[in-house]
Formats: structure tokens, sequence, C-alpha cells
């Protein structure tokens, strides 16, 4: 994850769909464009979804890492209000 | 302000809205709506507008809960038959979210009070029975420029239309005047079928929240009447001004807010 600059992290594992990505949501919308989030997230459903639904709402998916512990860490650039 | 856990949760299914978001979802929360007429159209559009989060509603009604508005009042239940209207549906809206204040006006409105009772709102739902009440908000909110959605629902039909000042026609551009005291059945007479209120009060909660969020296209400029028997709905093109209208023409003849005599009604809506 060094080589992204991250603006805010936001922690996804404790809620479900479609909370989800409403966290997620929230987080993205306090940031300015061009501001990267880190969504910390479990594997599954959340994997599948929550990229997806940022790139609809106009969000650049710049990276999923996966953890040793199976959750993952998706990077999100803010795109355009 | 920022979200409860318990908020993010209540207004999820808005949030992800790309329309709603956060920002709209906060904006619902400070915005208020008065609804004038506590019946079959004000019960379904109080409902809605509280679960969906509308910060500040204002409710105005004289009446009592009676037996015969149950079948399409459906703010109102069997325990709340003699208290009053605003008072039952105040607790209804309660219930559904928290979140919302709720102002009741306990009282009918009239050429001496509803100035003061819009001048607070961000908008106005007419879910009244009659003509007198349809003119009068009509004219006040022209001269308070203030948008409403105006409907009416009878037997198994509908309409409605919404009103922006400045951007389309009001409801005296097209009705111009209160019909005959006969011309029109009165209410109790009529009848009306129960969902009626739910189809045309949820359509005015629609419109009071898309104007809110600043969302969509409004029914600015055109009527929509829904016939039920038949199953249709009619999306009728009104004249973007009415140059001679009494109220919102060139020269205005009605500059006073005017009490018209009731007919006798039952309160059907």
């Amino acid at each position: 994850m060094a080589e992204y600059k991250i603006d805010d992290h936001v922690d996804i594992t404790d809620v479900v769909c479609p909370v989800t990505f409403v966290k997620a949501k929230i987080a993205i919308e306090e940031l300015e464009t061009g501001q990267i989030l880190s969504v910390h997230m479990n594997g599954g459903e959340p994997v599948q979804n929550v990229p997806r639904s940022m790139k609809e709402e106009g969000h650049k998916v710049l990276k999923l890492n996966k953890n040793d512990d199976g959750t993952f860490d998706l990077i999100v650039e803010k795109g355009e209000e | 302000m920022a979200f409860s856990n318990e908020q993010i949760e209540r207004y999820s299914r808005h949030i992800i809205l790309k329309e709603v978001g956060v920002k709209g979802q906060k904006k619902l929360l400070n915005s208020s709506v008065l609804i004038i007429g506590a019946g079959g159209l004000g019960a379904p559009a109080a409902m809605y507008l509280a679960a969906a989060g509308v910060g500040t509603i204002g409710i105005a009604d004289a009446d009592e809960v009676d037996l015969s508005n149950l079948q399409r009042q459906i703010i109102h239940s069997t325990n709340d038959v003699g208290k009053a209207k605003v008072l039952s549906a105040k607790e209804t809206m309660e219930a559904i979210n928290p979140d919302v204040k709720v102002n009741t006006y306990r009282t009918f409105v009239a050429s001496d009070n509803i100035m003061d009772l819009i001048k607070d709102y961000d908008f106005i739902i007419d879910g009244t029975d009659n003509f007198p009440a349809k003119f009068l908000i009509n004219d006040a909110c022209v001269m308070a420029k203030k948008p409403f959605s105006h409907a009416g629902i009878i037997r198994f039909q509908g309409q409605l239309m919404t009103y922006v000042p400045g951007e389309g026609p009001c409801y005296r551009c097209v009705f111009k005047d209160p019909p005959p005291k006969d011309a029109v059945p009165t209410c109790k007479q009529a009848g009306v079928i129960g969902a009626m209120g739910g189809v045309i009060g949820s359509l005015q909660a629609m419109e009071a929240v898309k104007y809110l969020l600043g969302a969509g296209d409004l029914l600015v400029g055109y009527l929509l009447t829904y016939d039920a028997l038949k199953m249709e709905f009619r999306k009728i093109k009104l004249p973007k001004k009415v140059k001679s209208c009494a109220v919102c023409g060139e020269h205005p003849t009605v500059t006073e807010l005017i009490d018209y005599e009731q007919a006798e009604c039952d309160g059907v809506l």
C-alpha cells in the first residue's frame, strides 16, 4: 500500500450488505476529488460488490490488496462530484 | 453532523442512491414540509415523508378521527377514533421515525391563518378535500412564493400537479374559480376507493422529496390524472403561463386571500 498516499481509512468488516457500501460511500463523500480512501473489508460479498459500486459512482478503483487473514483493502480514488 | 450507526442503517437505501447520497439525506433531515389535511392524501404523504427523514413535518387539520376515515386514512388506527387527527398522525410519524420533529396545527386553513402556517416550510402538500381550501392554498402559496403539490381524489379518480413559483402555472391558472356549489357531488355522496389516497398521496410525497433533493423533473406545467378503473395515467401538458390568471397573471385581481363558502362535506379525502 506504500505506493499510495491514503487520505482516510474506513473499516466495513463489522457490517453486512448493503451497509458495507453505505459506510464506504459515506467515507468517500467526505473526501475531495483525487483524494484516496482505503476500505477494509471481508472477502466474499463485499469484495464482489463494493469495488463495482464504487466504479458505478464514478470513483477510480486503484488496487485491491488481499491480506493474510482473508480480509481485503480496497484503494479508491475519489472521482468528480 | 455525522450520521449515527442507526441513521446509516435506517437511511441506507437512500444513501446508496446516487441522487440522494449522504448530502441528499442530510438535506432531507434539514428540510421541512407542511401537510394540510391529515386525511386520505395527507396520511400516506406524512408517513412516507416521516420515513424518509424529512426533519420537520407540520400537519394541519381540525378534525377528529372518525370510524369512516379508516378505510383510507392509514395513518390512523381503530384505537384513534375520537382523537384529534393531527395528534394521531404525529404519534404514527414519530413511531415510524424518531428523527422527525412533528408540529401539529389543530385548525382548518383560512385566510387569517394560512400565511402564518406556511411561512416557515420549504414545501406544502395540499391534502384537503374541498375547493375553497384548494384555492386558498394555491393563492397563499403564489403570494408567499412557496412551492406546493396540489391533489384531489374522488371515486376511482385522482389528479395532481406541482407548483413552483416562477416555473409554471398555478392551480388557478388551470381551474380559475371554485365550481358552482352543486356542480360537483359532495364527497359524502361520491365515495372514494381507499387505495386512491395511497397512490396520489404517495406521488405528492415523491414530488416533495424530489423538490427537496433537487432531483429529476417535477410535475410543473403538467396535470397528472389517474383513472383506476381504466388503469390509465395521463400526463396533460398545461400552458407555461396564463397571463390572465387572477392570482399569478400580469394583472392579478386576487390580491387578498379569499374564504370561499364551503359546501357541506363529510371530508372524503
